[in-house]
Protein backbone atom coordinates (compact mmCIF):
# COMPACT_ATOMS: atom_id res chain seq x y z
CA UNK A 1 0.00 0.00 0.00
CA UNK A 2 1.58 3.24 -1.13
CA UNK A 3 1.67 6.14 1.30
CA UNK A 4 0.25 9.50 0.26
CA UNK A 5 3.80 10.75 -0.17
CA UNK A 6 4.69 7.80 -2.40
CA UNK A 7 1.58 8.37 -4.50
CA UNK A 8 2.45 12.05 -4.93
CA UNK A 9 6.02 11.17 -5.80
CA UNK A 10 4.71 8.72 -8.38
CA UNK A 11 2.30 11.29 -9.80
CA UNK A 12 5.20 13.72 -10.17
CA UNK A 13 6.97 11.12 -12.25
CA UNK A 14 9.70 10.39 -9.73
CA UNK A 15 11.39 7.07 -10.32
CA UNK A 16 10.63 4.47 -7.72
CA UNK A 17 14.26 4.58 -6.62
CA UNK A 18 14.30 8.34 -5.96
CA UNK A 19 15.56 9.44 -2.56
CA UNK A 20 12.15 10.79 -1.60
CA UNK A 21 10.21 7.77 -2.75
CA UNK A 22 12.66 5.27 -1.33
CA UNK A 23 14.05 2.10 -2.79
CA UNK A 24 11.84 -0.09 -4.95
CA UNK A 25 10.44 -3.06 -3.10
CA UNK A 26 9.72 -6.55 -4.29
CA UNK A 27 6.14 -7.41 -5.13
CA UNK A 28 6.47 -10.37 -2.87
CA UNK A 29 9.24 -12.38 -1.27
CA UNK A 30 9.77 -14.40 1.83
CA UNK A 31 8.85 -12.54 4.97
CA UNK A 32 10.50 -13.32 8.27
CA UNK A 33 9.02 -12.87 11.70
CA UNK A 34 10.87 -13.23 14.99
CA UNK A 35 8.69 -13.59 18.06
CA UNK A 36 10.09 -13.52 21.60
CA UNK A 37 13.48 -14.64 20.30
CA UNK A 38 16.17 -15.29 22.92
CA UNK A 39 19.67 -16.56 22.21
CA UNK A 40 22.30 -17.80 24.63
CA UNK A 41 25.94 -18.82 24.67
CA UNK A 42 26.01 -21.09 27.70
CA UNK A 43 24.70 -19.00 30.59
CA UNK A 44 25.16 -15.74 28.76
CA UNK A 45 22.03 -14.34 27.13
CA UNK A 46 22.88 -12.43 23.94
CA UNK A 47 19.39 -11.81 22.52
CA UNK A 48 16.44 -10.74 24.63
CA UNK A 49 12.84 -11.15 23.57
CA UNK A 50 13.39 -9.89 20.04
CA UNK A 51 10.14 -9.57 18.11
CA UNK A 52 10.19 -8.02 14.66
CA UNK A 53 8.86 -8.48 11.16
CA UNK A 54 11.14 -8.41 8.13
CA UNK A 55 9.31 -7.51 4.95
CA UNK A 56 9.59 -9.93 2.05
CA UNK A 57 11.52 -8.65 -0.97
CA UNK A 58 13.01 -5.80 1.04
CA UNK A 59 16.42 -5.03 2.48
CA UNK A 60 16.49 -4.74 6.26
CA UNK A 61 19.64 -3.35 7.87
CA UNK A 62 20.57 -4.28 11.41
CA UNK A 63 22.74 -1.74 13.22
CA UNK A 64 24.04 -1.36 16.74
CA UNK A 65 27.26 -1.23 18.76
CA UNK A 66 29.61 -4.19 18.99
CA UNK A 67 28.17 -6.93 21.17
CA UNK A 68 24.57 -5.77 20.74
CA UNK A 69 23.52 -9.11 19.28
CA UNK A 70 23.01 -8.09 15.68
CA UNK A 71 25.17 -10.85 14.18
CA UNK A 72 23.66 -13.39 16.57
CA UNK A 73 20.23 -12.26 15.44
CA UNK A 74 20.86 -13.00 11.76
CA UNK A 75 22.59 -16.26 12.65
CA UNK A 76 19.32 -17.27 14.34
CA UNK A 77 17.49 -16.69 11.06
CA UNK A 78 19.18 -19.68 9.39
CA UNK A 79 19.88 -21.67 12.56
CA UNK A 80 23.62 -21.08 12.40
CA UNK A 81 23.69 -19.80 15.96
CA UNK A 82 22.93 -23.25 17.38
CA UNK A 83 26.09 -24.66 15.73
CA UNK A 84 28.26 -22.95 18.36
CA UNK A 85 29.23 -24.84 21.51
CA UNK A 86 26.68 -24.25 24.28
CA UNK A 87 24.55 -22.09 22.01
CA UNK A 88 20.77 -22.31 22.20
CA UNK A 89 17.71 -20.40 21.10
CA UNK A 90 14.20 -19.98 22.51
CA UNK A 91 11.26 -18.26 20.90
CA UNK A 92 10.06 -18.42 17.35
CA UNK A 93 11.33 -17.47 13.90
CA UNK A 94 8.91 -17.92 11.05
CA UNK A 95 9.67 -17.89 7.33
CA UNK A 96 6.43 -17.10 5.50
CA UNK A 97 4.62 -18.19 8.64
CA UNK A 98 6.48 -21.51 9.10
CA UNK A 99 8.50 -21.95 12.31
CA UNK A 100 12.10 -22.73 11.35
CA UNK A 101 12.74 -24.18 14.82
CA UNK A 102 9.97 -26.77 14.48
CA UNK A 103 11.26 -30.34 15.03
CA UNK A 104 10.39 -31.31 11.49
CA UNK A 105 12.66 -28.69 9.92
CA UNK A 106 16.01 -29.89 8.57
CA UNK A 107 18.55 -27.11 9.31
CA UNK A 108 20.62 -28.02 6.24
CA UNK A 109 17.62 -27.59 3.96
CA UNK A 110 16.72 -24.37 5.75
CA UNK A 111 20.18 -22.96 5.04
CA UNK A 112 19.62 -23.50 1.34
CA UNK A 113 16.59 -21.24 1.58
CA UNK A 114 18.44 -18.75 3.77
CA UNK A 115 21.93 -18.14 2.43
CA UNK A 116 24.66 -16.23 4.19
CA UNK A 117 27.55 -13.99 3.19
CA UNK A 118 30.20 -13.25 5.78
CA UNK A 119 32.45 -10.34 6.71
CA UNK A 120 35.63 -11.78 5.19
CA UNK A 121 35.29 -13.16 1.65
CA UNK A 122 35.78 -16.92 2.06
CA UNK A 123 35.93 -18.68 -1.29
CA UNK A 124 37.04 -22.31 -0.96
CA UNK A 125 40.81 -22.03 -1.35
CA UNK A 126 41.34 -25.25 -3.25
CA UNK A 127 38.58 -24.59 -5.79
CA UNK A 128 38.52 -22.60 -8.96
CA UNK A 129 35.93 -19.89 -9.58
CA UNK A 130 33.49 -22.22 -11.33
CA UNK A 131 33.66 -24.90 -8.65
CA UNK A 132 33.24 -22.30 -5.95
CA UNK A 133 29.95 -21.20 -7.50
CA UNK A 134 28.77 -24.79 -7.78
CA UNK A 135 30.03 -25.94 -4.38
CA UNK A 136 26.73 -25.54 -2.54
CA UNK A 137 24.85 -27.61 -5.09
CA UNK A 138 27.62 -30.19 -5.40
CA UNK A 139 27.82 -30.70 -1.63
CA UNK A 140 24.11 -31.33 -1.37
CA UNK A 141 24.05 -33.61 -4.41
CA UNK A 142 21.65 -31.35 -6.28
CA UNK A 143 23.82 -30.56 -9.27
CA UNK A 144 21.99 -31.96 -12.24
CA UNK A 145 24.11 -33.01 -15.19
CA UNK A 146 24.23 -30.46 -17.98
CA UNK A 147 23.04 -27.56 -15.85
CA UNK A 148 26.35 -26.53 -14.37
CA UNK A 149 27.39 -24.01 -17.04
CA UNK A 150 24.01 -22.33 -16.98
CA UNK A 151 23.98 -22.09 -13.18
CA UNK A 152 27.53 -20.70 -13.12
CA UNK A 153 26.74 -18.00 -15.64
CA UNK A 154 23.37 -17.09 -14.08
CA UNK A 155 24.81 -16.89 -10.57
CA UNK A 156 27.86 -14.88 -11.59
CA UNK A 157 25.68 -12.51 -13.63
CA UNK A 158 23.34 -12.06 -10.66
CA UNK A 159 26.37 -11.28 -8.51
CA UNK A 160 27.62 -8.77 -11.13
CA UNK A 161 30.85 -10.71 -11.58
CA UNK A 162 30.32 -12.56 -14.87
CA UNK A 163 31.92 -10.01 -17.18
CA UNK A 164 35.05 -9.89 -15.03
CA UNK A 165 35.63 -13.65 -14.72
CA UNK A 166 33.98 -15.27 -17.74
CA UNK A 167 37.36 -15.99 -19.32
CA UNK A 168 39.04 -17.34 -16.20
CA UNK A 169 36.51 -19.67 -14.62
CA UNK A 170 39.17 -22.31 -14.11
CA UNK A 171 41.42 -20.00 -12.13
CA UNK A 172 41.48 -20.12 -8.31
CA UNK A 173 38.86 -18.05 -6.49
CA UNK A 174 41.54 -16.72 -4.20
CA UNK A 175 43.24 -15.07 -7.20
CA UNK A 176 40.46 -12.48 -7.36
CA UNK A 177 40.50 -9.11 -5.60
CA UNK A 178 38.78 -8.82 -2.22
CA UNK A 179 35.67 -7.25 -3.72
CA UNK A 180 35.50 -9.86 -6.49
CA UNK A 181 35.94 -12.65 -3.92
CA UNK A 182 33.00 -11.27 -1.95
CA UNK A 183 30.85 -11.17 -5.08
CA UNK A 184 31.99 -14.75 -5.80
CA UNK A 185 30.71 -15.70 -2.35
CA UNK A 186 27.42 -13.97 -3.15
CA UNK A 187 27.26 -15.91 -6.45
CA UNK A 188 27.90 -19.11 -4.47
CA UNK A 189 25.04 -18.23 -2.13
CA UNK A 190 22.72 -17.39 -5.06
CA UNK A 191 23.53 -20.62 -6.94
CA UNK A 192 21.39 -22.67 -4.56
CA UNK A 193 18.45 -20.30 -5.30
CA UNK A 194 17.73 -19.09 -1.77
CA UNK A 195 14.73 -16.99 -0.76
CA UNK A 196 16.64 -14.99 1.82
CA UNK A 197 20.18 -13.63 1.83
CA UNK A 198 21.80 -12.79 5.15
CA UNK A 199 24.85 -10.53 4.96
CA UNK A 200 27.08 -10.08 7.99
CA UNK A 201 29.12 -6.90 7.41
CA UNK A 202 29.81 -7.90 3.80
CA UNK A 203 31.81 -4.77 2.97
CA UNK A 204 33.86 -4.24 6.09
CA UNK A 205 36.97 -5.75 4.49
CA UNK A 206 36.51 -3.95 1.15
CA UNK A 207 37.72 -0.65 -0.31
CA UNK A 208 35.18 2.08 -1.26
CA UNK A 209 34.91 1.05 -4.92
CA UNK A 210 34.41 -2.63 -4.08
CA UNK A 211 31.90 -1.53 -1.42
CA UNK A 212 30.00 0.54 -3.99
CA UNK A 213 29.80 -2.51 -6.29
CA UNK A 214 28.37 -4.67 -3.49
CA UNK A 215 25.86 -1.94 -2.58
CA UNK A 216 24.79 -1.67 -6.20
CA UNK A 217 24.44 -5.44 -6.26
CA UNK A 218 22.25 -5.32 -3.14
CA UNK A 219 19.99 -2.84 -4.96
CA UNK A 220 19.78 -5.25 -7.88
CA UNK A 221 19.03 -8.25 -5.67
CA UNK A 222 16.42 -6.43 -3.57
CA UNK A 223 12.99 -7.36 -4.82
CA UNK A 224 14.18 -10.77 -5.95
CA UNK A 225 15.32 -11.79 -2.48
CA UNK A 226 14.66 -10.81 1.09
CA UNK A 227 17.95 -9.40 2.36
CA UNK A 228 19.04 -8.82 5.94
CA UNK A 229 22.34 -6.99 6.28
CA UNK A 230 24.32 -6.37 9.44
CA UNK A 231 26.55 -3.34 9.14
CA UNK A 232 28.59 -1.02 11.31
CA UNK A 233 28.45 1.58 8.57
CA UNK A 234 25.34 3.67 9.18
CA UNK A 235 25.64 5.50 5.87
CA UNK A 236 25.64 2.10 4.18
CA UNK A 237 22.54 1.06 6.12
CA UNK A 238 20.91 4.33 5.07
CA UNK A 239 21.85 3.81 1.42
CA UNK A 240 20.94 0.18 0.87
CA UNK A 241 17.99 -0.66 3.10
CA UNK A 242 14.25 -0.18 3.19
CA UNK A 243 13.97 -0.78 6.93
CA UNK A 244 16.52 -0.46 9.69
CA UNK A 245 16.56 -2.19 13.07
CA UNK A 246 18.62 -0.78 15.94
CA UNK A 247 19.79 -3.31 18.53
CA UNK A 248 21.22 -2.52 21.95
CA UNK A 249 22.22 -4.92 24.71
CA UNK A 250 20.67 -7.86 22.89
CA UNK A 251 17.28 -6.17 22.52
CA UNK A 252 15.57 -4.54 19.57
CA UNK A 253 15.21 -0.84 20.35
CA UNK A 254 13.62 0.45 17.16
CA UNK A 255 12.60 -0.89 13.76
CA UNK A 256 11.51 1.77 11.29
CA UNK A 257 11.57 2.73 7.62
CA UNK A 258 15.18 3.69 6.92
CA UNK A 259 14.28 7.16 5.62
CA UNK A 260 12.69 7.96 8.95
CA UNK A 261 15.09 6.20 11.30
CA UNK A 262 18.09 8.18 10.07
CA UNK A 263 16.34 11.56 10.04
CA UNK A 264 13.90 11.41 12.94
CA UNK A 265 14.31 8.33 15.12
CA UNK A 266 11.60 7.93 17.73
CA UNK A 267 13.75 6.44 20.51
CA UNK A 268 16.37 8.59 22.22
CA UNK A 269 18.75 5.60 22.39
CA UNK A 270 18.65 5.33 18.60
CA UNK A 271 19.22 9.08 18.31
CA UNK A 272 22.22 8.87 20.67
CA UNK A 273 23.75 5.96 18.76
CA UNK A 274 23.39 7.30 15.23
CA UNK A 275 24.58 10.78 16.20
CA UNK A 276 27.61 9.38 18.00
CA UNK A 277 26.54 10.33 21.51
CA UNK A 278 26.78 6.76 22.63
CA UNK A 279 29.08 5.35 25.33
CA UNK B 1 20.50 15.45 30.65
CA UNK B 2 21.58 16.38 27.12
CA UNK B 3 23.99 13.70 25.83
CA UNK B 4 27.16 14.97 24.23
CA UNK B 5 28.86 13.63 21.13
CA UNK B 6 31.59 11.08 21.77
CA UNK B 7 33.77 13.06 19.34
CA UNK B 8 34.30 16.34 21.18
CA UNK B 9 35.59 18.04 18.03
CA UNK B 10 32.26 17.37 16.30
CA UNK B 11 30.41 18.63 19.39
CA UNK B 12 32.48 21.83 19.24
CA UNK B 13 31.89 22.24 15.49
CA UNK B 14 28.11 21.98 15.92
CA UNK B 15 28.20 24.43 18.83
CA UNK B 16 30.20 26.88 16.76
CA UNK B 17 27.73 26.53 13.89
CA UNK B 18 24.80 27.38 16.20
CA UNK B 19 26.64 30.26 17.85
CA UNK B 20 27.61 31.77 14.51
CA UNK B 21 24.05 31.50 13.22
CA UNK B 22 22.79 33.28 16.34
CA UNK B 23 25.46 35.94 15.85
CA UNK B 24 24.41 36.41 12.22
CA UNK B 25 20.75 36.61 13.26
CA UNK B 26 21.59 39.21 15.90
CA UNK B 27 23.54 41.26 13.34
CA UNK B 28 20.44 41.28 11.14
CA UNK B 29 18.36 42.29 14.19
CA UNK B 30 20.67 45.23 14.80
CA UNK B 31 20.21 46.25 11.15
CA UNK B 32 16.43 46.20 11.57
CA UNK B 33 16.72 48.18 14.79
CA UNK B 34 19.06 50.77 13.25
CA UNK B 35 17.03 51.17 10.09
CA UNK B 36 13.79 51.87 11.98
CA UNK B 37 15.57 54.13 14.44
CA UNK B 38 16.83 56.06 11.40
CA UNK B 39 13.28 56.13 10.02
CA UNK B 40 11.74 57.51 13.20
CA UNK B 41 14.55 60.01 13.83
CA UNK B 42 14.83 60.94 10.12
CA UNK B 43 18.52 60.23 10.55
CA UNK B 44 20.32 59.83 7.20
CA UNK B 45 23.65 58.94 8.85
CA UNK B 46 22.07 56.05 10.73
CA UNK B 47 20.36 54.88 7.54
CA UNK B 48 23.72 54.79 5.76
CA UNK B 49 25.20 52.87 8.72
CA UNK B 50 22.51 50.22 8.24
CA UNK B 51 23.43 49.85 4.59
CA UNK B 52 27.08 49.35 5.55
CA UNK B 53 26.23 46.51 7.96
CA UNK B 54 24.78 44.37 5.18
CA UNK B 55 28.17 43.27 3.85
CA UNK B 56 29.01 41.54 7.13
CA UNK B 57 25.75 39.57 7.10
CA UNK B 58 26.39 38.55 3.50
CA UNK B 59 29.81 37.27 4.57
CA UNK B 60 28.17 35.34 7.43
CA UNK B 61 25.91 33.66 4.89
CA UNK B 62 28.83 32.49 2.78
CA UNK B 63 30.86 31.31 5.77
CA UNK B 64 27.96 29.43 7.36
CA UNK B 65 27.13 27.78 4.03
CA UNK B 66 30.72 26.61 3.78
CA UNK B 67 30.69 25.32 7.37
CA UNK B 68 27.55 23.31 6.64
CA UNK B 69 28.99 21.80 3.47
CA UNK B 70 32.19 20.82 5.26
CA UNK B 71 30.25 19.29 8.16
CA UNK B 72 28.08 17.30 5.74
CA UNK B 73 31.15 16.08 3.84
CA UNK B 74 33.30 15.28 6.86
CA UNK B 75 30.82 14.11 9.45
CA UNK B 76 27.94 12.62 7.43
CA UNK B 77 25.54 13.60 10.21
CA UNK B 78 22.40 11.70 11.14
CA UNK B 79 19.12 12.41 12.91
CA UNK B 80 19.04 15.70 14.90
CA UNK B 81 22.56 16.63 13.72
CA UNK B 82 21.46 16.22 10.11
CA UNK B 83 18.29 18.21 10.76
CA UNK B 84 20.30 21.00 12.42
CA UNK B 85 22.75 21.37 9.54
CA UNK B 86 20.01 21.19 6.90
CA UNK B 87 18.09 23.86 8.82
CA UNK B 88 21.10 26.17 9.17
CA UNK B 89 21.54 25.97 5.39
CA UNK B 90 17.98 27.25 5.03
CA UNK B 91 18.04 29.77 7.87
CA UNK B 92 21.06 31.65 6.56
CA UNK B 93 18.91 32.51 3.55
CA UNK B 94 16.06 33.73 5.77
CA UNK B 95 18.40 35.81 7.90
CA UNK B 96 20.20 37.24 4.89
CA UNK B 97 16.78 38.24 3.52
CA UNK B 98 15.97 39.94 6.86
CA UNK B 99 19.18 41.95 6.51
CA UNK B 100 18.23 42.84 2.94
CA UNK B 101 14.79 43.98 4.13
CA UNK B 102 16.43 46.17 6.80
CA UNK B 103 18.56 47.59 4.02
CA UNK B 104 15.39 48.26 2.00
CA UNK B 105 13.94 50.12 5.00
CA UNK B 106 17.12 52.23 5.23
CA UNK B 107 16.91 53.05 1.51
CA UNK B 108 13.33 54.25 2.02
CA UNK B 109 14.56 56.41 4.89
CA UNK B 110 16.84 58.22 2.45
CA UNK B 111 13.82 58.84 0.18
CA UNK B 112 11.50 59.85 3.04
CA UNK B 113 14.00 62.32 4.46
CA UNK B 114 13.61 64.29 1.25
CA UNK B 115 9.88 64.61 2.02
CA UNK B 116 7.94 66.27 4.85
CA UNK B 117 7.46 64.12 8.02
CA UNK B 118 4.73 61.45 8.12
CA UNK B 119 2.14 61.49 10.93
CA UNK B 120 1.89 57.69 11.28
CA UNK B 121 5.58 57.24 12.15
CA UNK B 122 4.80 56.50 15.82
CA UNK B 123 2.60 53.56 14.75
CA UNK B 124 5.34 52.32 12.40
CA UNK B 125 7.81 52.45 15.31
CA UNK B 126 5.38 50.38 17.41
CA UNK B 127 5.04 47.79 14.66
CA UNK B 128 8.80 47.65 14.37
CA UNK B 129 9.16 47.07 18.11
CA UNK B 130 6.68 44.20 17.81
CA UNK B 131 8.55 42.68 14.84
CA UNK B 132 11.89 42.99 16.60
CA UNK B 133 10.53 41.46 19.79
CA UNK B 134 9.14 38.46 17.92
CA UNK B 135 12.24 38.08 15.75
CA UNK B 136 14.50 38.11 18.82
CA UNK B 137 12.22 35.55 20.46
CA UNK B 138 12.75 33.32 17.43
CA UNK B 139 16.54 33.74 17.74
CA UNK B 140 16.34 32.84 21.44
CA UNK B 141 14.18 29.82 20.58
CA UNK B 142 16.85 28.65 18.14
CA UNK B 143 19.72 29.26 20.57
CA UNK B 144 18.11 27.04 23.22
CA UNK B 145 16.01 24.85 20.87
CA UNK B 146 12.99 25.97 22.90
CA UNK B 147 9.93 24.63 21.06
CA UNK B 148 7.48 26.35 23.42
CA UNK B 149 9.00 29.71 22.54
CA UNK B 150 9.07 28.74 18.86
CA UNK B 151 5.36 27.92 18.90
CA UNK B 152 4.63 31.28 20.53
CA UNK B 153 6.55 33.04 17.76
CA UNK B 154 4.53 31.24 15.10
CA UNK B 155 1.25 32.14 16.81
CA UNK B 156 2.27 35.80 17.23
CA UNK B 157 2.80 36.31 13.49
CA UNK B 158 -0.92 37.16 13.39
CA UNK B 159 -0.17 40.24 15.55
CA UNK B 160 2.34 41.44 12.97
CA UNK B 161 -0.08 40.80 10.11
CA UNK B 162 -2.81 42.74 11.94
CA UNK B 163 -0.48 45.71 12.55
CA UNK B 164 0.54 45.63 8.89
CA UNK B 165 -3.05 45.68 7.60
CA UNK B 166 -3.99 48.51 10.01
CA UNK B 167 -1.05 50.65 8.96
CA UNK B 168 -1.45 49.87 5.28
CA UNK B 169 -5.09 50.94 5.37
CA UNK B 170 -4.31 54.00 7.44
CA UNK B 171 -1.72 55.15 4.88
CA UNK B 172 -4.14 54.43 2.05
CA UNK B 173 -6.82 56.62 3.61
CA UNK B 174 -4.23 59.32 4.21
CA UNK B 175 -3.18 59.25 0.55
CA UNK B 176 -6.79 59.32 -0.67
CA UNK B 177 -7.62 62.30 1.52
CA UNK B 178 -4.43 64.19 0.71
CA UNK B 179 -2.85 63.38 -2.64
CA UNK B 180 0.22 65.41 -1.73
CA UNK B 181 1.17 62.55 0.64
CA UNK B 182 1.07 59.82 -2.03
CA UNK B 183 4.80 59.54 -2.60
CA UNK B 184 5.77 59.38 1.10
CA UNK B 185 2.71 57.21 1.78
CA UNK B 186 3.92 54.63 -0.72
CA UNK B 187 7.36 54.67 0.93
CA UNK B 188 5.81 54.05 4.36
CA UNK B 189 3.59 51.30 2.97
CA UNK B 190 6.73 49.67 1.57
CA UNK B 191 8.42 49.93 4.97
CA UNK B 192 5.55 48.23 6.77
CA UNK B 193 5.51 45.53 4.08
CA UNK B 194 9.24 44.96 4.70
CA UNK B 195 8.54 44.67 8.44
CA UNK B 196 5.73 42.21 7.78
CA UNK B 197 8.10 40.10 5.64
CA UNK B 198 10.67 40.14 8.45
CA UNK B 199 7.94 38.67 10.66
CA UNK B 200 7.42 35.89 8.10
CA UNK B 201 11.14 35.05 8.15
CA UNK B 202 11.03 34.97 11.97
CA UNK B 203 8.18 32.47 11.65
CA UNK B 204 10.32 30.35 9.32
CA UNK B 205 13.08 30.40 11.92
CA UNK B 206 10.65 29.23 14.61
CA UNK B 207 9.23 26.47 12.39
CA UNK B 208 12.74 25.18 11.78
CA UNK B 209 13.45 25.17 15.54
CA UNK B 210 10.56 22.72 15.94
CA UNK B 211 11.95 20.59 13.10
CA UNK B 212 15.42 20.43 14.65
CA UNK B 213 14.15 19.71 18.16
CA UNK B 214 11.30 17.32 17.40
CA UNK B 215 11.72 16.20 13.79
CA UNK B 216 8.27 17.64 13.16
CA UNK B 217 7.80 19.62 9.94
CA UNK B 218 5.05 22.18 10.66
CA UNK B 219 5.62 24.28 7.54
CA UNK B 220 2.47 24.89 5.50
CA UNK B 221 0.55 22.66 7.89
CA UNK B 222 -0.02 24.74 10.98
CA UNK B 223 0.91 23.90 14.53
CA UNK B 224 -1.98 21.48 14.91
CA UNK B 225 -0.21 19.01 12.61
CA UNK B 226 1.28 16.11 14.49
CA UNK B 227 2.72 14.32 11.50
CA UNK B 228 6.40 13.53 11.80
CA UNK B 229 9.12 13.65 9.17
CA UNK B 230 9.09 11.62 6.02
CA UNK B 231 8.51 7.93 6.46
CA UNK B 232 9.75 7.69 2.98
CA UNK B 233 9.09 4.07 2.22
Amino acid sequence: MESEQEQEAGALGMASGSVLRGLPTGADGTSIEALGLNAYYGQKQVLREVSMKIRGGCVTAVIGPSGCGKSTFIRCLNRMHELGAGARVTGRVALDGQDIYAPTVDPALLRRRVGMVFQEPNPFPTMNIRDNVLSGLAMTGRLAAGQADEIVERSLRAAALWEEVRDKLKEPGLGLSGGQQQRLCIARALAVEPDVLLMDEPCSALDPIATARIEELIHTLAGKFTIVIVTHNMQQAARVSHDTAFFLGGALVELAPTNRLFTSPRDSRTEDYITGKFG
Amino acid sequence: MQRRHTDSAFEAELSELCERLVLMAERAAVMVETSVSALVARDTVQARQTLALDARVNRDELELDEMCLLLLAKRQPMASDLRLIAVVLKLVTDIERIADLAKNVAERVLDLNAEPPVREMEDVAQMCALVLEIYRESIAAFATLDVVKARTVIERDDEIDAAYHTLFRSMLLQMVSDTATVERGIHVQSVVKYLERIGDHATNLAEHVIFVAEGLDVRHRGLASQEGGSDGQ
